[in-house]
């Protein structure tokens, strides 16, 4: 091959990557922009101050769906990040092949592929039916079992990374097993298991579906974590369904304050992660 | 001071496979005893028993006595074990998410030693020993992993002494060095060997005459010759002792 046909082979590769890339960040920037367009005119102080007014009186904001929101999240991370981490743990650190850990793994990738609406039926019957009322508590249960499985599959990968010598310097110390893991091994993996614990926040904070039924959705504040709350996804998807304009547009803000809220979240979560020297 | 080791028909196995075969071999205390042989004749196994690394490899298992000042280390608990023996690894493996200063103390701490002024003390006196301490001392809250690759490796070794131990294992603590960071390291051990007994796994036949009070020579898992370096080097015994140090295999 004469080495003009390589170089134009070779550029002809390269704009063909060039354009996929580009074509994969238009509908990206395309839902941003959008969002941005439509949402920074209804927000204003009274968005972020206010409850929701009655049907059809204009006005209003949605505080309580975003405290709500932040509930939910928090319950979910509370119960699902740890519970991930320390399961990843199991997988990678102490049994990697038995049949438990295999349906441990099968399981989890399972779960990861259903639908989030199945998770939040599920929550419903056991936990919802159970109690006999809606809760800021059963919606975060649902959350954290969307989390879960996130969580564990990408805190496993950061942990594989982690070179076998670092175990082995930690235990040629005499330090415990279980030390040498908390201690050593996991912080060195911490940014990247952060990182995946961000994303699972992400994901959850987004889901709508499984808190169709477990949150319910409030238009009010709600008084304790075992009375329905609100969430930014219930009322966006309220607001927007509903033939009202200016519902509309909250629903626009709705959604510009969820896109931020995720990446103030990860934003901080990186900073707190970043304060060493020569790294 | 170092203790002595007496190893006594000492077999190891990965799965099926035997790495070493009946092993019997003096180590004097406060002496540098030097193993070297081809790739794949047990000496990395040979001395990750000593401190019984060996058991924490799914599968592995070793069968023997090894004595510490007489006593049998299969008898204690392994954790315990590793603080009197302690072991230098091949590459330089600072703990990444820790500072230098949190490296040389990280055996005490996650030991649980709480008392500032005790871990500051040892931190200093570990590093000196390493010959380390003018180099890093005024950034002791640095990366580990923002020194050069010589300075990790005396970094790991102030590590390693920081929990004094009496025994020190080294496998290959200098392959992954330049000449000039080899050649620190190797005076560090002729320092360190009042204080310590170091068993030292090496490729290097050069550096094992620079170093080693007594030489032992590894084939497929058997200890074929153990003597002073200069007898193994000048004059060995045995026949396949002599083709590998001539270069004639291996």
């Amino acid at each position: 091959m004469s080495s003009r046909l390589r170089k134009y082979r070779n550029a002809l590769m390269l704009g063909i990557f060039t354009l996929c890339t580009l074509l994969a960040l238009i509908p990206l920037f395309g839902v941003l922009g959008y969002v941005v367009k439509n949402g920074i005119s209804a927000l204003n102080l009274e968005f972020f101050t206010s409850l929701p007014q009655p049907m059809g009186v204009a006005g209003g904001g949605m505080a309580n769906a975003i405290v709500g929101t932040l509930i939910l999240i928090a319950i979910a991370g509370v119960l699902g990040i740890p519970t991930g981490i320390l399961a990843a743990i199991y997988l990678t650190e102490y049994d990697r092949v038995s049949w438990l850990s295999t349906l441990v793994r099968f399981t989890t990738d399972v779960l990861t592929g259903i639908p989030s609406i199945i998770i939040g039926i599920v929550v419903y019957t056991t936990l919802v039916m159970k109690t006999g009322n809606f809760s800021a508590f059963a919606g975060g249960v649902a959350l954290a079992i969307i989390m879960v499985p996130l969580v564990i599959r990408s805190t496993e990968e950061m942990l594989k990374l982690v070179p076998q010598t670092i175990r082995e310097a930690g235990y040629a110390l005499g330090i415990p097993r279980w030390r040498t893991i908390l201690r050593i091994v996991l912080p060195t993996a911490a940014k990247g298991i952060l990182t995946g614990a961000m994303l699972a926040v992400a994901r959850a904070a987004g889901e709508t579906a499984p808190l169709l039924f477990t949150a319910l959705g409030n238009q009010y504040w709600a008084h304790s974590l075992n009375e329905p709350i609100a969430a930014l996804p219930l009322q966006i998807y309220q607001y927007a369904t509903s033939p009202y304009k200016d519902w509309h547009r909250q629903a626009w803000a709705g959604s510009l304050v969820l896109i931020f809220l995720v990446i103030i979240l990860s934003f901080v979560a990186r900073l707190a992660f970043r304060n060493r020297k020569n790294f | 001071m170092g203790q002595s080791l007496t190893i006594r028909n000492l077999n190891a196995w990965y799965g099926d496979n035997q790495t070493l075969k009946g092993i019997n071999m003096e180590i004097p205390a406060n002496q540098v005893t030097a193993i070297i042989g081809p790739s794949g004749c047990g000496k990395s196994t040979f001395v990750r028993c000593i401190n019984r690394m060996h058991d924490t490899v799914p599968g592995a298992r070793a069968a023997g006595e090894i004595l510490l000042d007489g006593e049998n280390i299969y008898a204690k608990d392994p954790v315990e074990l590793r603080r009197t023996v302690g072991m230098v690894f091949q590459k330089p493996n600072p703990f990444p998410a820790m500072s230098i200063y949190d490296n040389v103390v990280a055996g005490l701490k996650l030991n649980g030693l709480r008392n500032k002024q005790k871990l500051r003390a040892a931190a200093e006196k570990s590093l000196r020993m390493a010959a380390l301490w003018d180099e890093v001392n005024e950034r002791l809250n640095y990366s580990g992993m923002s020194l050069s690759g010589g300075q990790q490796q005396r970094l790991c070794i102030a590590r390693a002494l920081a929990v004094e131990p009496s025994v020190l294992l080294m496998d290959e603590p200098a392959s992954a060095l330049d000449p000039i960071a080899t050649l620190r390291i190797e005076e560090l051990i002729l320092e360190l060997k009042k204080d310590y007994t170091i068993v030292i796994v090496t490729h290097n036949m050069q550096q094992a005459a620079r170093i080693a009070d007594s030489t032992a020579f590894f084939l497929n898992g058997e200890l074929i010759e153990h003597g002073p370096t200069s007898e193994i080097f000048m004059n060995p015994k045995e026949k396949r002792t002599e083709d590998y140090i001539t270069g004639r295999f291996g």
